[in-house]
């Protein structure tokens, strides 16, 4: 699946967030991931939404995006020019038997154990997205009890920031 | 200065330069009607509103002014929504004003409480609750520059019931605005325009597609110096009747699946579409895939969202339509200076051609039924195109839109993307508010008349003399015809019967002046007697044929080369026009 990253600027004012949903279920694009939060500047929050590029048209939900009165600035944060991050906690079955194969993985994957229990472990690991979908696809025999995932977070590489790019950039011609 | 949230939106519509709202009041909003008795504005009490809404537009298509209605909250507010979303389908510029349930109570279920900013969302350009008193100006002067600039659209403000009670300071007008995100686009990219120019000027089968844009940015004149400088045809879209006179040799007439052969036909065989506020809209294009399939396409559109979205132009012009196609004549004069004027000779005589043998057709016989065009056209001949005509929605919409003969931008008022029964007689009464002066003609049918009738009420009362035709058939005619044509005839519940109401009865109880007319003898007779009424509104109950279908017709979803030309051609004809032999240029 080949998805693309957008970085979105919005104001920190009540109702953006379901703006910027309502926008995505009406045009009926698919977003495969959402993260929210607090900028350095406290009037303006970013949001880092994940589209699935085969069944969405980047170019049309950038255009669009654009058109929300809130919207201060959207960026497309290209792979090789950006890094990209997500956070997992995963619950993984670990009894005495499995333990210690579940923390060779852990080790492997730089994930830190947080929780343990008599038949558990808590993992947390941060990585980028494919990194994160290999340390579960290790994890999936011993049995996933729980997964919570936060959704990928990205920053544009090198000393630019996304608020001294011009948005106009992005051609209208490439939707 | 100490005013109430109230009594600041008052004088914020005030100096905004806001002359006349279309509302209803009730608990919510009950604290902004104080101050309105005694302020500028004319308020015109409506009997529901949608009536409102559909009114605030009407006024709005027909001065290019912002349009303005104002409700309580709950279902004053849902009433509404019918209305913004007709508005923001047709990019029609109107701020909507929503009292809403104190702000204490908002979450709670509270009496009349509807969550009108979360229901609107997907209908309005933007839309805004207010939580502070000192904001309501800001919000206001907001609400107007995002509704009337760039591509229009409407604006809702929900004011709940204490923010209008609650003291502010009034500061100076304007306010600062506060919209950091909102960008209109800036002066069109003039290497662009160059490149359209060229096209142009190489092109040999070009075709000016105009949208609605061209009305809203005003460039009829602009356009019409286009035109005749690349010697290229012109079609106008349901939403631009009128930006190009039809009986200019250049016009067309209306393209898509109820358009003129001629337009459906050259825009087919273009060699260049010149997009000019125009979206490519599927009542437009047919299957997509199939639309002008030999065409390079210009697109010119002010908003970016709209270039690529369904056509991938080989030119896109992102600005001011008006702008853009000044740039273009003048670039093109430049070329045809040096290189001569555009050979489109061939084309517009083949396109000539075209027009002789597949007019638009029906037949009125002296004693058979009377036709609903034959109504049309004689009421185009008599007023010589010199009236503002707002329709409803079906088949005597499309009838109004290619039989009447328009000749002024602003004269064609009706329900596009959205496609609203009901819009006519409300739109109606909000263009003759705001042209005065001016004959205001709703062509309706009779299943739309009666879905928002109730406002000839108002129309009587504040003597707003709109004239009502009613193309009675009896029948929710356009469901009807598809009910033929794609089910076999199977026609399940779209009778309406002719005789209730009887709508000359229903004219009187309303303080209007009720007409019929049955026979095509009579047609000039009845049309002269509702013209010459002044002062109150007219309706006539035109009974008109019920088995009158609309054509050409291209099926939904089928490629615009599959036009049907209906029942008044042969076989033979049909033949002709589907070959269409076209001319080697
Ligand atoms: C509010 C609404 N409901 C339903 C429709 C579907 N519809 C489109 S045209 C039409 C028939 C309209 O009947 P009438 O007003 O009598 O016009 P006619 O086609 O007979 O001229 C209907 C029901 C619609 N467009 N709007
Ligand atoms: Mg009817």
């Amino acid at each position: 699946m080949t998805t693309h990253t957008l970085s979105v600027l919005v104001e920190n004012k009540p109702g953006v967030l379901a703006h910027v949903a309502g926008l995505f279920s009406r045009r009926a694009f698919n977003i495969s991931s959402l993260a929210v939060g607090p900028t350095q500047d406290d009037q303006v929050s970013r949001m880092t939404i994940v589209v699935d590029g085969a069944s969405t048209p980047v170019g049309q939900v950038t255009e669009q995006l654009n058109k929300l009165v809130r919207v201060l600035k959207v960026a497309e944060m290209h792979e090789d020019a950006a890094v990209e991050r997500e956070l997992a906690l995963v619950k993984v079955r670990a009894d005495p038997a499995t333990r210690s194969q579940v923390l060779e993985v852990a080790a492997v994957f730089h994930a830190e154990i947080i929780d343990m229990s008599p038949a558990t472990l808590v993992l947390e690991a941060t990585s980028s997205p494919g990194k994160l979908d290999a340390l579960l696809a290790m994890l999936e025999p011993y049995g996933v009890c729980e997964l919570v995932r936060t959704g990928r977070v990205a920053l544009a590489r090198g000393a630019g920031s996304i608020t001294d790019r011009s948005l106009a950039a992005v051609p209208a011609s490439a939707s | 200065m100490q005013l109430t949230g109230a009594q600041a939106l008052v004088r914020s519509l005030e100096h905004q330069g806001v002359d006349v709202v279309f509302g209803l009041p009730g608990g919510a909003i009950l604290p902004a009607y104080d101050p309105l008795l005694s302020s500028s504005l004319r308020h015109i009490l409506v009997r529901h509103e949608q009536g409102a809404g559909h009114a605030a537009e009407g006024y709005a298509w027909a001065t290019g002014r912002v349009g303005v209605c104002i409700a309580t909250s709950g279902p004053g507010a849902t009433n509404l929504v019918t209305a913004l979303a007709d508005a923001y389908m047709d990019s029609v510029p109107m701020v909507a004003i929503t009292g809403q349930v104190p702000s204490a109570l908002i979450g709670t279920d509270a009496f009349q409480e509807a969550d009108i900013t979360g229901i609107t969302l997907p209908v309005t350009k933007h839309n805004e609750l207010v939580t502070d008193a000192d904001r309501i100006p800001a919000a206001i002067a907001e609400a107007f520059h995002v509704a009337s600039t760039g591509r229009p659209g409407p604006v809702l403000v929900d004011l709940p019931k204490d923010i209008l009670q609650a003291p502010m300071s009034w500061g100076s007008w304007p306010p600062a605005m506060e919209l950091p995100g909102y960008q209109v686009p800036g002066p069109p990219d003039p290497e662009q325009i160059r490149a359209a120019a060229a096209l142009l000027h190489q092109a040999r089968r070009p075709v000016l597609y105009v949208g609605g844009g061209v009305i809203k940015a005003d460039a009829h004149a602009e356009l019409r110096q286009l035109a005749e400088l690349a010697r290229a045809p012109v079609t106008t879209t349901l939403m631009a009747r009128g930006a190009f006179p039809d009986s200019h040799p250049l016009a067309l007439g209306m393209p898509g699946m109820h358009g003129c052969y001629t337009a459906v036909a050259a825009l087919q065989e273009a060699d260049l579409v010149v997009a000019l506020g125009a979206r490519f809209d599927d009542r437009v294009t047919g299957r997509l895939a199939d639309f002008a399939p030999r065409a390079k396409v210009v697109h010119v559109d002010i908003d970016p969202a709209e270039i690529g979205k369904n056509r991938t132009p080989d030119v896109p012009i992102i600005g001011d339509v008006r702008t853009v196609i000044a740039g273009m004549t003048r670039e093109l004069a430049e070329l045809v200076s040096s290189g001569g004027p555009p050979d489109t000779g061939g084309w517009t005589a083949a396109v000539d051609q075209w027009k002789q043998q597949f007019p638009l057709r029906y037949t009125q016989d002296a004693d058979g039924p009377l036709k609903p065009q034959h109504v049309i056209e004689r009421l185009s001949a008599l007023t010589g195109g010199d009236a503002i005509v707002v329709s409803g929605v079906g088949q005597h919409q499309m009838h109004a839109a290619q039989h009447f003969s328009f000749t002024k931008p602003r004269s064609w008022i009706n329900s596009g993307g959205l496609g609203t029964m009901g819009f006519a007689v409300p739109a109606a009464m909000g263009a003759q508010v705001g042209r005065p002066g001016d004959l205001v003609v709703a062509i309706d049918g009779d299943g739309c008349f009666q879905m928002t009738a109730q406002e000839l009420a108002t129309c009587a009362i504040e003597k707003l003399p709109i004239k009502v035709l009613i193309m009675n058939n009896g029948f929710l005619g356009m469901v009807r015809q598809w009910q033929e044509l794609f089910y076999d005839e199977r026609y399940s519940y779209v009778e309406l019967g002719t005789a209730i109401p009887d709508y000359v009865k229903l004219a009187e109880a309303y303080g209007c002046v009720g007409l019929r007319c049955e026979r095509a003898d009579d047609v000039d007779a009845v049309l002269d007697k509702a013209l010459a009424v002044t002062d109150v509104p007219t309706v006539v109950d035109f009974r008109v044929h019920d088995r009158e279908g609309v054509f050409p017709m291209v099926p939904a979803g089928r490629p615009n080369d599959e036009i049907v030309l209906g029942p008044e051609f042969s076989a033979d004809e049909q033949r002709a026009a589907t070959r269409r032999e076209v001319m080697a240029p």
